[in-house]
C-alpha cells in the first residue's frame, strides 16, 4: 500500500472498533425494536412476527393511551418551564459570585447529578409523603389543616423532576453567561439604562440560546424520565416510559411496549431536532 | 463585577436548600431508631445500617455495580481514545455521521435503549447475563468518555508531535511519550465520568437486569416499588456519603466546572 | 473654573492602594491621557469617573457639581471600552440608538441623530449589520458613535485601540483626534501606549504605582522628564553621570556645561539619544567608544561606552559617514536638551 493511501485509511482504522460495536449494539437492537412494534401479540400465542399496524392503531384510538401521552407531555412542559424560571436567575447569581463561593455552590448544585436518581427521588418521597416534612411544616405553620397529597400526583412528579433536571439548565445558561462581554452591563449602564432594562434588553436576549438548548435537554429528559415518575407517581399515575415498562415486564405485551417506545423516540427526535434547527436559524446571524 | 443583592442571596439560599433537602432527609431518616419511617427524635441509632448486612442482595448488587462500572468504562475509554484522535485530527468522509452515531446514546431515551437491548439480548441468548449488562453499559457511557477525550485532543498542538517525529521518534513512541501524556487528563476524567454514569444508570438497566445479575440502583428501585422503609434510607445514605466523598476528591483533582460544563445528558 | 476637577481622588483595595490622591483639572474640550504601566491606577481612575468603582476618598467635580454620589446610569458620560462591549444581539443602528432610547428621545429624532453619528465615524450604510459581522476597526467606530451620540459631557476612552493591529491603530489615532477636535468633547484616554498618548493628547498624566509622576504637554514631558521613571517610560533615554561644582555647572570629563539648579558632587542628567551629537575633533565634548552599530533604515542606532556611563545615540541616515565599531568619538549636547534628575532618583 502506498503512503498516501495508508494515511487516508488511518481514521477508519481508529474509529473502526467503536463503529463495529455501535453497529452491533445500537443500530441492530433499535431496528429490531422498530420491527417488533409492528408484530402481532396475543395472550396465548405470544409474539407473532407478522406485519400489523394493530399496536399503533390501539395507541392512537384508545383514550387511555392518549391520556398517558398527554400527561407525559404536560409534565415535561411544566418541568421545562419551572427549570427556566428558577434556573436562569440562579445561573445569573452564580455567575456573579466570587470564584471561591461559586466553587462551593457548584458542589451543591452539580453534586446531586452524581447521586443515583433513585436515592434522590427517595428523598422527595420522604419529604412529600402525607407524614413527610413538607406537610408537617405546612400544618405546623397553620397554612393547611389536612395533609396535601403530593405522592402519586403530577405535582409531586414535577417537583422531583425539577430537582433532577435543573442542573442541566443551570449549566447551559451559565455557559452562555460566561460568553458575555464582562463590560456589557457597564456599557448599558453608561448609556443610561436601569437594572431592569439591562436585564430585559441586554442580558436576556443574549442568553436565550443557552436557555433554549438547556430547555431542549430538560424537556427530552423529562419526557423520557423513568425512575422518578415510577417512584413518585406509582402504578396509578403512568407516563409513557412507565407504560412501556409495564407492557414489557408485567403484561408481557412486548410489541405494544415497543410501539410506545418507538412513538416516544420519534416524538422526541422530532421535537429536539426541530427546535435545534429553529434556534440555529434564528440566532445564526447574531451568535457564532 | 457587581455583587449580588440581599434578594438574590435569599433566592440562592432557598435554591440550595431545595437542592440539598431530599438528600439530607434521606441521611437523617436513616438514623432513626424506630421500625418505621420517622425522624430520629429519640437520638440517632445505627440500627438500620447494621440491618443492611442482613440483606446480602444489597451487598452483592453493590459489588456487581462496581465491577460493571469499572469494566464498561474501561472498554468505553479504549474505544473512545482512538476514535477521538481520528475525529479531532483527520478530516474524512463520514466524520460528522460517525460523531453523531457515537453521541446518539445521549439522544435516545434510556427506556428505549433498555427495550432495544432486552429484545436483542433475548434473541441472541444474552438475556440476564453480566456480559449483557457490560455490553449495554459500554454503549451508554461511551459518549461521556468520547466527549472529554475529544476536548483534550482538540487542545493538542500537532506541531509538538511533528517535533517528536523530527527528533527520530516512531509512531508508537510518539503516541506513548507525547500524545497520551497530553490527553491523559481528558482520558482520566472521561473514564471517571463514564464509571459514575454506569454506576448510577437505572432506567435502561432495569429492563435487562435479572435476579441473578442486578445493579445497586436497580435493586434499590425494585425494593422501593414494594415498600419504603428506613432500611432503604440507610442504603441510600451510604450511597450519598460515598458520592459526596468522590465528589470532593474530583473537585480537588480536576475542578467540577471543567468536568461538567457542557456535558448535558441530552 | 475647569470643566472637570479631580480632588484628592483615591481608591484602596484592602491594604493595597490603587490610586493614592489624584488631583487633576481638565479644561473644556481638552484631550487628556492617563498613561502608565499596567497596575498604575489609570484604569481605576477612569472607572471611578465613570461610576463603576466606588470612590474611597476625594471628589469628582463636573462643572462644579460632585459626581461621586450620582449613579453611573445618571452621569451621562460616553465610554468606549477596550473590548467595545457592543450589544451582539442588536444591529449597528440599534446599538447606537440605545442611549437615545434610554433618554426617552422620540423615534424620528433618534433616527436622525443615529444617522449623523454613523456619518461622523464613517459608517454610512452599515445600519443593519450585526457587530459580529464587522472588522475590529468597524466595531471600534460603532462603539465610538454609540458613546458620542448621547452628546456626553465627557468622553472616556479605555484603551480603545489596543485590540487593533499596528497599521489600523495609526489610522484610527488620527481619525479619533480629528473627530474629537471637530465636536470638541472633553476627552480622557487611558492607555499604556506612549506613542498613542503623545499622538492624541493635549496633556499627558503619567502615573506610576497609584501616584502622578508628571503632568504636561507631550513634548514638554518628553523633553523634560521630571523623574528617571518618566525618562525611561517615555521613549529611550540616556542617564549621564556628571559632577556638579555647586555654582550651576556640571562637568563630564573635560566637557563642562551650565545646568541651573545642579548641586555639588555627583548629578544625573537625562539626554535623549537623538539629542547627543557627534562633535568635530577638538570641539568641546566628551569621549566615547562605539561598541555596536545597527542599521534601522531611516537612521543608525549606536551604542557606546563613556566616562558618563553606557550610551545610545542615533545618527540620521543622511549620507554622512557613520562611526565604525571600536572607533572613539567626541560627543556633545546642548544644555537645554538635558533634564536634571532628582538626586537619588536613579534608574
Amino acid at each position: 500500500m502506498n503512503r498516501a493511501l495508508s494515511q487516508r485509511a488511518t481514521p477508519y482504522w481508529l474509529t473502526g472498533p467503536a463503529l463495529l460495536v455501535f453497529l452491533g449494539l445500537v443500530v441492530i437492537p433499535l431496528v429490531m425494536t422498530v420491527l417488533l412494534s409492528f408484530y402481532d401479540w396475543g395472550q396465548y400465542k405470544g409474539i407473532v412476527p407478522e406485519f400489523t399496524l394493530k399496536n399503533f392503531h390501539e395507541i392512537f384510538t384508545d383514550s387511555y393511551f392518549f391520556e398517558i401521552f398527554l400527561r407525559t407531555f404536560r409534565i415535561a412542559v411544566l418541568v421545562t418551564l419551572f427549570c427556566m424560571l428558577i434556573g436562569v436567575p440562579e445561573a445569573y447569581i452564580l455567575n456573579r459570585m466570587s470564584p471561591a463561593w461559586r466553587g462551593i455552590c457548584l458542589l451543591a448544585i452539580i453534586g446531586p447529578l452524581l447521586v443515583s436518581v433513585v436515592a434522590r427521588t427517595l428523598g422527595w418521597a420522604l419529604l412529600l409523603g402525607s407524614t413527610g416534612l413538607v406537610n408537617q411544616g405546612l400544618m405546623a405553620a397553620g397554612l393547611i389543616h389536612a395533609p396535601l397529597e403530593f405522592m402519586f400526583t403530577e405535582t409531586g412528579v414535577v417537583v422531583a423532576l425539577i430537582h433532577v433536571l435543573i442542573p442541566f439548565m443551570i449549566l447551559a445558561v451559565w455557559a452562555s453567561l460566561q460568553r458575555l462581554d464582562p463590560q456589557i452591563e457597564n456599557a448599558a449602564l453608561s448609556l443610561g439604562a436601569g437594572r431592569l432594562t439591562i436585564w430585559r434588553r441586554v442580558i436576556l436576549p443574549q442568553i436565550v440560546p443557552g436557555m433554549l438548548s438547556g430547555g431542549i435537554i430538560v424537556f427530552a429528559l423529562a419526557a423520557s424520565a423513568f425512575a422518578s415518575p415510577a417512584i413518585i407517581g406509582g402504578r396509578r399515575l403512568k407516563v409513557a416510559s412507565t407504560l412501556a415498562y409495564d407492557e414489557f415486564l408485567n403484561t408481557l405485551n412486548w410489541p405494544l411496549g415497543a410501539a410506545v417506545a418507538v412513538l416516544l423516540l420519534a416524538a422526541l427526535v422530532a421535537i429536539t431536532v426541530g427546535s435545534n434547527r429553529l434556534i440555529e436559524r434564528r440566532y445564526a446571524q447574531v451568535f457564532e | 463585577m457587581r455583587r449580588n443583592g440581599p434578594l438574590a442571596l435569599c433566592f440562592h439560599a432557598l435554591f440550595v436548600i431545595f437542592m440539598l433537602a431530599p438528600l439530607l432527609i434521606v441521611c437523617v431518616v436513616a438514623f432513626t431508631p424506630e421500625g418505621y419511617l420517622s425522624l430520629p427524635t429519640r437520638g440517632p441509632s445505627l440500627r438500620w445500617f447494621k440491618a443492611i448486612f442482613d440483606y446480602p442482595e444489597f451487598i452483592r448488587a453493590f459489588r456487581d455495580s462496581l465491577w460493571l462500572a469499572a469494566l464498561s468504562s474501561t472498554v468505553a475509554i479504549m474505544l473512545a481514545v482512538p476514535a477521538a484522535l481520528a475525529i479531532a485530527r483527520h478530516r474524512f468522509p463520514g466524520r460528522e455521521a460517525l460523531t453523531t452515531l457515537f453521541m446518539s446514546p445521549l439522544m435516545v431515551p434510556h427506556v428505549v435503549l433498555g427495550i432495544a437491548f432486552l429484545r436483542f439480548f433475548t434473541q441472541i441468548g444474552l438475556s440476564g447475563t453480566f456480559l449483557g449488562l457490560v455490553l449495554s453499559h459500554i454503549i451508554v457511557v461511551l459518549p461521556f468518555a468520547l466527549r472529554l477525550v475529544l476536548a483534550a485532543s482538540y487542545g493538542i498542538d500537532q506541531r509538538i508531535e511533528h517535533a517528536a517525529i523530527s527528533l527520530g521518534a516512531g509512531h508508537a513512541t510518539v503516541f506513548r511519550r507525547v500524545t497520551l501524556p497530553l490527553i491523559l487528563p481528558g482520558v482520566v476524567s472521561g473514564w471517571l465520568l463514564a464509571a459514575i454514569n454506569s454506576f448510577d444508570e437505572v432506567t435502561m438497566t432495569v429492563f435487562i437486569a435479572s435476579p441473578a445479575t442486578v445493579t445497586l440502583p436497580v435493586r434499590m428501585f425494585l425494593y422501593i416499588q414494594d415498600n419504603i422503609d428506613p432500611l432503604i434510607a440507610a442504603v441510600s445514605a451510604c450511597l450519598i456519603a460515598l458520592t459526596a466523598g468522590l465528589l470532593i476528591a474530583l473537585d480537588r483533582l480536576f475542578g467540577l466546572d471543567r468536568l461538567f460544563v457542557g456535558t448535558g445528558k441530552g | 473654573m475647569s470643566h472637570l476637577v479631580l480632588e484628592g481622588l483615591g481608591k484602596s483595595y484592602g491594604s493595597a492602594v490603587a490610586v493614592e490622591a489624584l488631583d487633576l483639572s481638565v479644561e473644556r474640550g481638552e484631550f487628556v491621557s492617563l498613561l502608565g504601566p499596567s497596575g498604575c491606577g489609570k484604569t481605576t481612575t477612569l472607572q471611578m469617573i465613570a461610576g463603576f468603582v466606588p470612590v474611597d476618598r476625594g471628589r469628582i467635580l463636573l462643572d462644579g457639581g460632585d459626581l461621586v454620589a450620582v449613579p453611573p446610569n445618571k452621569r451621562g458620560l460616553g465610554i468606549v471600552f477596550q473590548s467595545y462591549a457592543l450589544f451582539p444581539h442588536m444591529t449597528v443602528a440599534e446599538n447606537i440608538a440605545f442611549g437615545l432610547e434610554m433618554r426617552g428621545i422620540d423615534k424620528a429624532e433618534r433616527e436622525t441623530r443615529t444617522l449623523e453619528a454613523m456619518a461622523l465615524v464613517g459608517l454610512k450604510g452599515f445600519a443593519d449589520r450585526y457587530p459580529k459581522r464587522m472588522s475590529g476597526g468597524q466595531q471600534q467606530r460603532v462603539a465610538l458613535a454609540r458613546a458620542l451620540v448621547i452628546k456626553p459631557a465627557l468622553l472616556l476612552l479605555d484603551e480603545p485601540l489596543s485590540n487593533l493591529d499596528a497599521k489600523l491603530r495609526e489610522e484610527m489615532q488620527s481619525e479619533l483626534r480629528q473627530i474629537q477636535r471637530s465636536i470638541g468633547t472633553t476627552t480622557i484616554l487611558v492607555t499604556h501606549d506612549q506613542h498613542e498618548a503623545m499622538a492624541l493628547s493635549d496633556r499627558i498624566v503619567l502615573m506610576n504605582q497609584g501616584r502622578v509622576e508628571q503632568i504636561g504637554a507631550p513634548d514638554a514631558v518628553y523633553g523634560k522628564p521630571a523623574s528617571a521613571f518618566v525618562a525611561s517610560f517615555l521613549g529611550k533615554t540616556n542617564v549621564l553621570r556628571g559632577t556638579g561644582d555647586g555654582s550651576g555647572a556640571v562637568s563630564i570629563g573635560a566637557f563642562t556645561l551650565p545646568i541651573p539648579g545642579a548641586g555639588t558632587g555627583p548629578v544625573q542628567l537625562a539626554v535623549r539619544p537623538e539629542r547627543l551629537h557627534l562633535a568635530a575633533a577638538g570641539a568641546p565634548g566628551f569621549e566615547a567608544r562605539v561598541t555596536s552599530r545597527v542599521f534601522q533604515g531611516a537612521h543608525w542606532l549606536l551604542t557606546a561606552d563613556s566616562a558618563a556611563g553606557p550610551l545610545i545615540l542615533m545618527r540620521h541616515n543622511d549620507g554622512q559617514p557613520v562611526p565604525a565599531e571600536g572607533e572613539t568619538v567626541t560627543l556633545s549636547f546642548a544644555p537645554s536638551d538635558a533634564a536634571l534628575l532628582a538626586p537619588g532618583d536613579a534608574r
